[in-house]
Order: C-alpha cells, then structure tokens, then sequence
C-alpha cells in the first residue's frame, strides 16, 4: 500500500482479499463479510493493523476473503489462538469468527473462559444451527427435532442459548445481528470492536442449502426497539424473554478489561542472581 | 522437604556439590515425601546405588518408596525414640539402626521444629561446620526471631548427636578450602524456565499439571518483571492454541507440560507444523501411559514426540542431559523453533524437573532466538514460499503490505487452501528441508570416548550412564558415550561420524518398551547388533547395576569377537 492510498479513506472494498469464497450461493456468511468489511471501514483500521482468526467450518474461511492478517486454525480453538495473539501483540484489533459448531460444541469451554476473562476482542458467530461443512448434522444451537442423517428423528437434546450463556459468563458486550441486515450488522460489529473487552456478537446467517427454511428469517427479523443496558439483569430478562428475533446490542457493560503491565524492570541477566552462589 | 533444601542450600555454601531428589508416595501434595540427597566435591547428576544414611521423622507409609532408597551394611538409619524400631524391610539391609530423641528435643521449644533437629544431625554427619547449617537456615527465615532462635537451638542440639555414633557413622566428607566460582543452585523446571526467557520467550500459556508446574510457576512472576505475560489457560487445549497465536503474532512463546497435556495438544501441535508457527512445549516426563505416576520420573513419552502425530509431521524433539542442561536446551530448542519456523518439544523429566542441584553456572550461549521476518510491502510477497532451505520469510501482523492468512489446511505457497497434489508435495517437502538441511552444529550430542563398544541414551539417564562409563574405565573397561540432545530430526551423518569404529551399541533408557532403541532403529542402521537396556521408572537407573550391566555386556562383545 502506498502513501497515497494510506492517505485516502479506505472502503469495505479495501477489507476484502478477492478471493472466491467456497460458500454456497446465498449463504449468509457472504453478508457477514460485507458487514465485517464495511465494520472496519466505518472504523478506518488500516487492514495489517486488524488480525481474523477463526478454527474449522464454513465460515471459518472468513480470514482468508478479507485483506487482513489471517489465521485459520483447528476446529474450536479460535479463541484461544486469538486470545494468544491479542494478549501478547494488543496493538493490533483482533475479530476471532466462526460457526455454531466450532464455537458452542468443540470449543465450548473456550467460550466461556473467553467471555469471563475479558481480553479486548471481538467474538462473531455466524450461527445457521446447522454442521454445513460436513454435510447437515446437529449443532448445538440446533432444534431438538430437527431431523437429520447422523440424529434421525432429531437429536432430542435442547438448543444452546449462546447469548444468555455469554451473558452469565461474564462477556462484556452482547449483540445479536443478521446476515441479510449487513449495514446494520456493520454497525454492531464496530461497535463490538470499539467497546473495550471481551464482545460478542451472534449473527444469524442462513444456510441455504441445509436449512432452506431459514430463508424466511428475513421476514422474522426485526431491529430492537429498546436501548442497550448496561444492566445485566435487565440484560437477562430481555435475553430469556425474546423470541430470538430482536436484533440490536443486547447489553454493553463496563468490567475491567483482561490487561497486564508490560514495562521490564529487569534483565535477563539481572535473573541470574536468584540461582548463583 | 525443607531440612533437605537447606541441607543442600548449606552444603553449596561449604563449597561443595550436591543434588537433592524429590520423591514422595501416591499422592501429589501432602503427605509422606522423602528428600534424598547426594553431596560431594564434583558436579553429581544421578544419585549413588546407596544411601550412607536415612532419617526418619517417622516411619508411616515409607513402604510406599522404600525400594527407592536402597542402603547396605555400611549405611545408617536413624529414627525418633518415640516411633518404635525401623521397618524390618529397611533393617535387612544389614544396615545399623539408633534411635535419637529427635522430638523430644522440640518439645518445650516453642516454634522449634523437628525436622531442624534432623538437618543439625544430618549436617554433621555429612561432615558440614556447625556455622554453615546455621547460615542456611538465617538465610531462609521468613518468621519471628524468636522462633529462629529456638531452631537455632535445636539445630545445634541435633549436631551434637552425631558426637556420640563413632564407629557407626559414614565417613564424613572433607570440606573443600576453597568454594569452586561459578556454582548455581538451580532445579531443573527453573531452568527450563530460565533458558526460556534466555532465548527470548515473552509469551506463555499455561495449565497446571505435575510434575511441570514449576517450571510456570517460576516464569510467571520473571515474565511480569520482563514486560513478557503468562496466562493460565483453562485447559491444554487452550494453552497450545494460546502460544501459537502469540507465536503467529511474533513473540517467542512457550508452554510447559507433561503426558497427559501434551497428548491434548497433538492436534495443534499439527497446526503449528503446517502453518509453520515456532513454538516451544516442555514436557517434564513421568511415569505412563494416562494419568499413570505423576510425581515420579519416567522416559517414556519419546515415542510420541517423535512419532506421535498425524499426517507426516517434521519437528524438533530436543532432551536436555542434566539439569543445568535444561537451561540450555530448552534455550537452543527456542532458537531453534524460532529460525525453523517449527514446534521443538523438550523432553525433560521429573528427575531433572524436581531436582535441585549445585552445579557449574551453564554457558551463556548468546543472543536471543531469530525469526526469518518478510520486510514490509515485499512485492507478490508468498508466505509459504518453496525457498532452497525451506524456510520462507514470515510476515508478522502490523506490518504493511505482507498480509497472509496462515493455515492449517494444506496450501499454495501463498497460504491459500489447496488439495492438489504438487502443492501438497511441495509442502511436505518444504517443511520437511527446512529442519533437514539444518546445520546443528555439535550440540546435537555430547559424544565422549574412543572405544569401538558404544552406550547410546538420552535425557535424563545420561548422568548415571557417564558415571558407569567412569567407573567401567577403572575396571580397565573402555565405553564410548552418545548422549543424544537432538533426537528429532535424527542426524544420520553425525551419527555416522559419533559411531566410526565402533563394533556394537548398547542403548540405555528409562521406559518399559525400549522407545530410544526401536527409534534409532527404524531411522538408522546401527553397527553390529544393537541391544537395549531400559527399564520402566520409577525406579532410577544407577551407576552400579549400569556398571555391572556394562562389564557383562562388554565381556559377551568381548568373546564374540573372539569367536568370530
């Protein structure tokens, strides 16, 4: 990038690497890019200075379709990677992104110690309730009576509910958005990644071609009407209560962010004392 | 635990060496633990066949590491008065038993302790002033002076009691006039830790587990001091995937583990060989396979460093050969992660982990570790590039103009997915040349010996190897040493050079399956017929059954090539 380009303001365009996604046609992880691309446009990160970082799935893929550093890692480790990398390089803005599957089943465990230990990042999960990569399996988001070739008749298990989860965790900033609403899921994502701590932002994204009834989500959706709070009881109540159709920042609050001091007052030399005789 | 550390701490300062050895029953914390300590005026990296002397606080539970503490007729066992006879099973050691009024010294003492009577006593027969014993305990006091002047007391009173045992104490040992310089107290997790840091290591992830815990424990509060972080990940799972994010982020990053962690950790350590991120993991060994025995010592995970993951996976498995070695191994395994762009596991073990030990201040070995960096707005800059030494310059995140998405799926050389075969071969291949053609330089191994009869091993067990090696020598028996420091990848033409004229080798490690010798032997053509001697932990392999093993072994080479 020349002086320039760095000078003019960059556009979503610039965000996006060109690379043809392996997505269906009318997935909605394609609208979660965009969203993700026009976030970092409002925000006017320069695209080295952003990390992605996501583990195993369909919309695991995301870093790769943006210009930004990438890591595209194992399957339910993206937090823990993008932990590692924002806690040891915090001057660079990090979006750990994946799906349903990867974030609230095999890395099930990483997302609650994500949400209670706060680290400045931002967490987005393109839930489409469906394991896409594999060919249609339950997820953890998945209905107990949804049928399918691994569970016939339905796994019988009831559906996670990440966003209540997230919120008894101890995450500081929860949001929902929609995949088909890519301006307005833009808004949220960069205000996620404004907001100090830990921010998570659940996106629903349709897969089409598994869970073709999720194209009437589009119809379903509807921007909240409430203001956020920064009240997690009000938070909770607002959470339990939906029909899973609200979209909007959910709650935004204010706990100490995950940060340790960096300055050396030592040496490595100056170590050596504690063993010598 | 604590009479035993100041024991050590008192003898370093007396000028000598020593190595104290943590061993305990089946529990992890609490409990019945024994310290076993051996002193004398050279560097020591095993423990003697025999013990001159046990002291006893107490008598319960010592069945429970009894065989660990072998005596003979020349050996003392000291109990307390009020606990009754020493077990018959120490006692047929032929071994002289006393009984000392070691608590009934305590008592009326307020804040004194027993186990000062018992460092006082043991002191003394070892041979140490009175002055020395003292100085380690002032030095170590955190309490209330008055208390210290009680253990004072008693101390000295535990001293005077080995006035009385002439003719059945050990020889105690001679007090050298002069202290050798450059002398460190050290175990061998701390300097593991310390090598670290040595290297350069500023990020670490890490979940408790024994016997490797101190080795994060240490470096938690040295990183803070460094500007560097350790972060306590809520499983292994997370504490690999933490260090190969900081690690991608271009901080030198580690983990420290054991079996089980590291077995978590297969599948990311895969990761960070395909998405060649440099990392280093520490696995301080012990006993196997599962939970198995987790505070005793055991070489038995080399298998699966070597071999243990899927897909054809090159990496660095390094072993340090004594505890001061642990410093510099786990230091050159960051320098070399770091310029290979590769996972370097460390196979220490509890032995070395747990252990304290004086030893002679390990080299400094210069310079912190280097990363092959891309420079900023490299025109068609490819992060997997197909370079003539396989390593291809790593862009890091912030710098403009080199951006790349690192991937565990296999890939183009630009870092994009691809299942096509030429790109999956040249990869395999790459990552394969990169740690092959390597120069190592001589740190591969310490090589030691002329002989044409050969003992290879690792780890651990080379310190009561190299002291048979010794004491072979004085029974006019010539054995060469082949310690090996860098088991993967193995270098076959070094090997070849360590082993020119040499007729047979014998392969000495501490596991139940003969892990060292089946793997030299799938990637080498050993000389002769190649045996192996190992036997599981947690027993301890020592110098004299080695000794006697080696005479045997060389006696049957011996009229083999007479026959011949």
């Amino acid at each position: 990038m020349n002086d320039m380009a760095e000078s003019a303001a960059l556009a979503a365009a610039d965000y996006k690497s060109g690379y043809k996604p392996v997505w269906c046609p009318g997935c909605g992880d394609y609208g979660v890019l965009g969203a993700v691309t026009r976030a970092l446009a409002i925000l006017q990160r320069p695209p080295h200075e952003v990390a992605v970082v996501s583990g195993i799935g369909c919309s695991s893929r995301i870093p790769a379709y943006t210009s930004c550093y990438g890591f595209h890692g194992v399957h339910g480790r993206a937090l823990a990677a993008g932990t590692g990398l924002k806690v040891a390089r915090p001057d660079l803005t990090v979006i750990v992104a994946g799906g349903d599957g990867d974030g609230y089943s095999i890395g099930g465990n990483h997302f609650l110690h994500a949400c209670r230990r706060n680290v400045d990042l931002t967490y987005i999960v393109m839930d489409n309730h469906v394991y896409g990569m594999t060919k249609g399996q339950a997820s953890p988001t998945t209905e107990p009576d949804w049928d399918s070739k691994l569970a016939p008749g339905g796994t019988g298990v009831r559906s996670f509910h990440p966003l209540v989860i997230a919120l008894a965790a101890g995450a500081n900033f929860i949001a929902r958005a929609f995949s088909g609403d890519s301006g307005g899921a833009a808004e949220i994502i960069a205000q996620a990644i404004r907001h100090p701590g830990f921010s998570f932002v659940e996106v629903m994204s349709p897969c089409v071609t598994f869970r073709p009834e999720q194209k009437d989500w589009k119809q379903s959706v509807r921007r909240t009407g409430v203001p956020e709070t920064g009240d997690p009881a009000q938070a909770a109540r607002r959470i339990m209560t939906d029909d899973g159709f609200n979209i909007g920042v959910l709650y935004a609050g204010d706990r100490p962010v995950y940060a340790r001091e960096r300055a050396a007052t030592v040496t490595p030399a100056e170590l050596e004392a504690e063993f010598a005789l | 635990m604590t009479a035993g550390t100041l024991l050590l701490d008192a003898a370093a300062r007396a000028g000598l060496y020593g190595l104290m050895v943590r061993t305990s029953g089946p529990q992890i914390r609490g409990g019945e633990a024994a310290a076993l300590l051996r002193l004398g005026p050279q560097p020591l990296a095993t423990l003697d066949d025999r013990f001159d002397m046990l002291l006893a606080i107490d008598w319960q539970n010592l069945h429970r590491f009894a065989d660990e503490i072998p005596l003979g007729p020349a050996s003392l066992i000291v109990g307390d008065s009020g606990e009754g006879e020493a077990p018959e099973a120490l006692l047929a050691s032929g071994a002289q038993a006393v009984a000392l009024p070691l608590k009934k010294t305590v008592k009326g003492a307020t804040g004194a302790w027993v186990n000062m009577v018992a460092l006082g006593f043991g002191g003394a027969i070892a041979g140490l002033p009175v002055e020395v014993l003292e100085e380690a305990l002032r030095a170590s006091w955190k309490r209330n002076p008055q208390a210290l002047e009680a253990n004072l007391t008693v101390l000295r009173q535990g001293f005077a009691f080995a006035a009385g045992l002439e003719g059945k104490r050990p020889q105690p040992l001679a007090m050298p006039a002069v202290a050798p310089a450059g002398r460190w107290l050290i175990s061998g997790n701390e300097a593991a830790g310390f090598g670290a840091i040595r290297a350069g290591v500023r990020f670490v992830a890490a979940y408790p587990i024994t016997p490797a815990t101190e080795v994060l424990e240490w470096l938690a509060p040295a990183l803070t001091r460094l500007g560097g972080t350790l972060l306590q990940a809520e499983d292994e799972l997370a504490s690999i995937n933490m260090i190969i994010g900081a690690a991608y982020g271009g901080v030198p990053s580690l983990t420290a583990t054991a079996g089980p962690g590291l077995a978590l950790m297969t599948e990311a350590i895969g990761l960070a060989v395909t998405a060649e991120v440099p990392i280093v993991i520490v696995d301080v060994m012990r006993g196997g396979p599962s939970t198995g025995i987790p505070a005793k010592s055991e070489q038995s995970d080399l298998s699966f460093a070597v071999d243990g993951l899927p897909g054809d996976a090159p990496r660095l498995v390094l072993a340090p050969t004594s505890i001061g070695d642990c410093l510099t191994t786990t230091e050159w395994a960051v320098r070399l992660a770091e310029a290979l762009q590769a996972p370097a596991i460390v196979l220490s073990d509890q032995f070395m982990g747990q252990s304290r030990a004086v030893v002679d201040q390990p080299p400094a070995t210069g310079g912190t570790a280097q990363r092959l960096v891309a420079a900023a707005n490299t025109p068609g800059y490819l992060r997997y590039a197909d370079t003539p030494s396989g390593i291809s310059p790593m862009a890091i995140p912030g710098t403009p103009g080199t951006t790349y998405t690192a991937d565990g799926l296999e890939h183009t050389e630009k870092g994009i997915p691809s299942s096509q075969a030429t790109d999956h071969s040249r990869q395999l291949d790459k990552r394969e040349r990169k740690l092959m053609q390597y120069d190592y330089g001589p740190r591969w191994a310490d090589v030691e010996g002329e002989a044409d009869l050969a003992i290879i091993t690792f780890g651990s067990t080379t310190g009561a190897v190299r002291e048979a090696i010794a004491r072979s020598a004085l029974q006019g028996v010539g054995l060469r040493l082949v310690a090996l420091r860098l088991l993967a990848p193995l270098q076959p033409a070094a090997l070849d050079r360590a082993l020119a004229g040499v007729r047979q080798v014998l392969v000495v490690e501490q596991n139940h399956g003969g892990q060292l010798l089946r793997y030299l032997r799938s990637r080498y053509d050993l000389p002769g017929r190649a045996t192996g001697l190992h036997r599981p932990g947690p027993l301890p392999l020592r110098p004299g059954e080695l000794t006697a093993a080696f005479i045997d072994w060389a006696a049957v080479q011996g009229s083999r090539e007479g026959r011949a």
